[in-house]
């Protein structure tokens, strides 16, 4: 029987106000507030409460057998309870029907997997502990930024207790191999690996309006896939966001839990995969890959110089931070280390131009940049300050 | 007087230096009439009276008014020439332009030319018709003026058309060259050729620095007889220096400027590299915006000194004093400046200046701190020497105060006033 693996990505950034050179020193908020909650509720309204409405009622129509997971970070959680508290309620009335996983991830949606492993251990677990205290349930599967993976990477995530990782099936790492089989990582045999299949991913979350894709004819394709499972891993904001509602999106995944069902089509959620199926084998992946852009790599990040001159320094604060161990400062460190911030000043204007440009407030990276740095140095001033008066 | 711009209304220095001259030559007792493109009725008439050439119709023409036909047709423009907009009324301008989709190349006769008097893509068309109305008006005021006197190359052909028809002596003044614009071999042709004729037509020829005057007399040729050193000044009356409250400890480095090749800012990058390995408590800044400033950003980030290099973009108004009083040192590492003013503001401000041998201004500043453009160690070691030297900045800031003070449009007016007067004498 084909099981079929829903895992919904849920993130929203903290953008940036427009922070001049003039302000630093002087004012210590960093964030476009009206934008920031201008967003968030038009994304609530046509997105997550819908979908969470039509989620929570497949689950009941389907008798238990319709199962998602959901990652949602630190990040857009602070939001919701700021700006859009109704939300929360929606999700924990999908957490109580028990057909939902909630997926750990770093709590801003940071990169600090590529950088600093204390920063990484640190987003993680209160990342962890923030999903317990939200949902009440504790996760035990793993979902990294953008699914940046690799096997030092899953190592230390399997370190602290997570056995089970979702990543990309990206195509310059399994070769002829099929992303529709569990693998372990190669370093650390006993965790377990769930593949994006991206073709039928991005069927639904790329190129769905337009193609005319009915529910029956997407579970002919997944049904056609060889393997045990099929991993539809996509942003939630696909659904009347980047997908919108007159394309039919919502009426096509409110007819593909039955079509699936009625086809032989098995539901579960990442941790029921895991310990489900049997690993085939081991899959070597020493360089981080993602899901991100055409290379599937981390050059959408840290790409340029710009970006990687910009992450040294962030992440050069963390042993002051660690020390000072200030709470304020911890909550700017990590809204300041969620990667739209280098997304933004990412230069690969070309293959991925559109889709760059779509997720981007500003004009160009260099804009981005340059405001970003500004924020920094006040940031680095406040660190330097109490980093002083504590010694 | 022909001119492009006069304040309020300016795109860049050549405005602003009109209205000092004018102004000076009133206190010398010399009365003008100033001709510009497109006034718009708010500037200040206290010291000279202001003809607005898009009011004046072309009436009549003579045969060198022909030529000039001719001449127009043969400069027929598509290209976006613009010399002194920066990069934010550039993209404007090209969009303006496309809206207006250019006319047909028609001058018409007995009809009025609304000039828009800015630095557009039809900027040589415009340059052209003023050349026209400019005889025109030259025409019609025969008997009030002793002395044609056109400012730049863009109110050169109108200077010549006025000198053709009235027989008048012309000045031509000039505030910049087509080599302070782009490199030696990236000059734009159709430029320097009006550059040119204006000189050779001129009975004197005006620059604004000893370094302007040596490009006219090597690069056009001129017989350095006629050719005059005037330098400029700056008019301060009316100025306070802002109180600006600081929100960095740091001491502060500032380049503010276009970000273009002339400028040098690739030198203030290195400098600001070598100071920061010697000394933590300083943030450099560049302040403004040009074709070369993405590549400062990836050349700072590069670097690794993005969190001790700031970018500001574009100032305008008040945001540039704020800059100027938020500085600790000033820096203008021009490649070539035929005069620079910038550093004059920021001595007024009390901001010791570093300005390399390669500007106009370094002819006439004592105090300023001097360096070759490209002798970036000898930069670094100034920048330093002013943030840790407490007795040398309080020097240069104070001598420095003093001495722009003493810079008066009324004293370089006069030695106008003695060209005018040796034109006359011919």
């Amino acid at each position: 029987m084909k099981k079929l693996c829903f895992y919904f990505q849920i993130h929203q950034p903290d953008r940036l106000r427009v922070f001049r050179f003039f302000d630093i020193g002087k004012d210590s908020h960093y964030y476009d507030d009206f934008v920031n909650r201008t967003i968030l509720r038009r994304i609530a309204s046509k997105c997550y409460l819908p979908m969470n409405d039509l989620i929570l009622k497949a689950i009941q129509e389907s008798k238990g057998k319709f199962k998602v997971a959901f990652s949602i970070t630190g990040s857009v959680l602070e939001q919701f309870e700021r700006y859009s508290p109704e939300v929360i309620d929606s999700f924990r009335a999908l957490a109580a029907t028990g057909n939902v996983e909630f997926l750990c991830e770093t709590c801003n949606h940071s990169l600090s997997s590529l950088k600093s492993e204390n920063e990484f251990r640190h987003q993680v677990l209160k990342h962890k502990a923030t999903i317990e205290r939200y949902f009440g349930v504790t996760p035990v599967t793993f979902r990294n930024t953008e699914l940046i993976y690799s096997n030092s990477i899953g190592k230390t995530v399997y370190d602290l207790g997570f056995k089970t990782i979702l990543t990309e099936g990206a195509r310059h790492i399994l070769g002829w191999k099929s992303p529709n089989y569990i693998y372990n990582n190669e370093a650390k045999s006993s965790q377990k690996l769930l593949l994006r299949n991206y073709t039928l991913s991005d069927d639904i979350a790329f190129r769905f309006a337009g193609s005319g894709l009915t529910a029956e004819q997407f579970v002919a394709k997944v049904n056609a896939e060889e393997g045990d499972i099929v991993n539809l891993f996509m942003d939630y904001e696909t659904f009347g966001e980047h997908q919108s509602a007159e394309s039919g999106i919502f009426d096509f995944m409110r007819a593909l839990p039955k079509a699936a069902l009625a086809a032989g089509i098995k539901f579960v959620t990442p941790s029921e995969a895991a310990s489900g199926i049997k690993s085939i084998g081991a899959l070597s992946v020493p360089q981080p890959i993602s899901w991100a852009d055409e290379e599937r790599d981390v050059t959408a990040w840290l790409g340029n110089e710009l970006q990687q001159d910009a992450f040294n320094k962030l992440y050069s604060l963390v042993e002051k931070l660690s020390i000072i161990d200030n709470a304020d400062l911890w909550a700017d460190f990590g809204r300041l280390q969620e990667s739209d911030h280098f997304y933004y000043m990412c230069t690969k204007f070309f293959s991925d131009g559109d889709v760059h440009k779509y997720f981007n407030p500003y004009d160009t990276p260099y804009e981005a940049f340059i405001n970003y740095m500004n924020v920094l140095s006040d940031f680095i001033i406040r660190v330097n300050d109490e980093y002083a008066t504590k010694h | 007087m022909f001119g492009w711009e006069f304040p309020p209304h300016i795109a860049g220095g050549l405005g602003t230096a009109c209205e000092g001259i004018v102004k000076g030559l009133a206190y010398n007792g010399v009365e003008s009439i100033f001709v510009m493109p497109s006034a718009t009725g708010d500037e200040d008439q206290s010291a000279t009276r202001i003809i607005n050439a898009s009011d004046v119709a072309v009436e009549s023409f003579t045969g060198t008014v022909d030529e000039f036909l001719d001449k127009v047709k043969f400069i027929h423009v598509d290209s976006n020439l613009i010399p002194y907009a920066d990069p934010e009324e550039f993209s404007k301008i090209v969009e303006d332009e496309r809206a207006r989709q250019i006319k047909d190349f028609r001058v018409s006769f007995g009809q009025k030319y609304k000039f828009s008097g800015k630095y557009g893509a039809n900027l040589l068309e415009e340059v052209a018709r003023y050349a026209m109305v400019g005889g025109t008006i030259a025409m019609q005021h025969k008997d009030e003026f002793d002395i044609i006197h056109a400012h730049d190359w863009l109110t050169y052909l109108a200077g010549i058309a006025a000198k053709e028809l009235t027989g008048k002596p012309l000045v031509v003044h000039v505030h910049a060259t087509s080599f302070d614009r782009g490199t030696d071999d990236m000059v734009d042709s159709r430029v320097y050729a009006i550059e040119r004729r204006g000189m050779e037509a001129a009975d004197r020829v005006v620059t604004v620095s000893d370094l302007t005057r040596g490009i006219v007399i090597n690069k056009y040729g001129i017989d350095p007889s006629k050719v005059v050193t005037v330098h400029n000044a700056v008019d301060f009356s009316g100025r306070e220096n802002l109180e600006v409250e600081r929100g960095v400890r740091d001491k502060v480095v500032t380049f503010l400027g276009r970000i273009t090749f002339q400028k040098g800012p690739e030198y203030f990058i290195e400098a600001a590299a070598k100071v920061l390995k010697r000394t933590k408590g300083v943030r450099f800044v560049m302040a403004g915006s040009g074709d070369m400033m993405n590549r400062a950003i990836r050349m700072v980030a590069r670097m690794g000194i993005s969190d001790r290099f700031h970018f500001t973009g574009f100032l305008r108004g008040a945001d540039v004093q704020k800059m100027f009083a938020l500085s600790d040192v000033y820096i203008m590492p021009s490649v070539s400046e035929p005069f620079g003013i910038s550093p004059l503001e920021a001595m007024r401000t009390g901001v010791p200046s570093i300005i390399s041998h390669q500007s106009g201004a370094a002819e006439v500043l004592r105090y300023a701190l001097k360096v070759d453009f490209w002798d970036v160690d000898a930069m670094a070691d100034d920048i330093y020497a002013l943030l840790t030297y407490p007795a040398l900045s309080r020097f240069a800031a104070a001598q420095g105060y003093d001495e722009v003070n003493e810079l008066k449009w009324n004293n370089a007016t006069a030695k106008l006033k003695s060209v005018y007067e040796s034109v006359l004498a011919q």
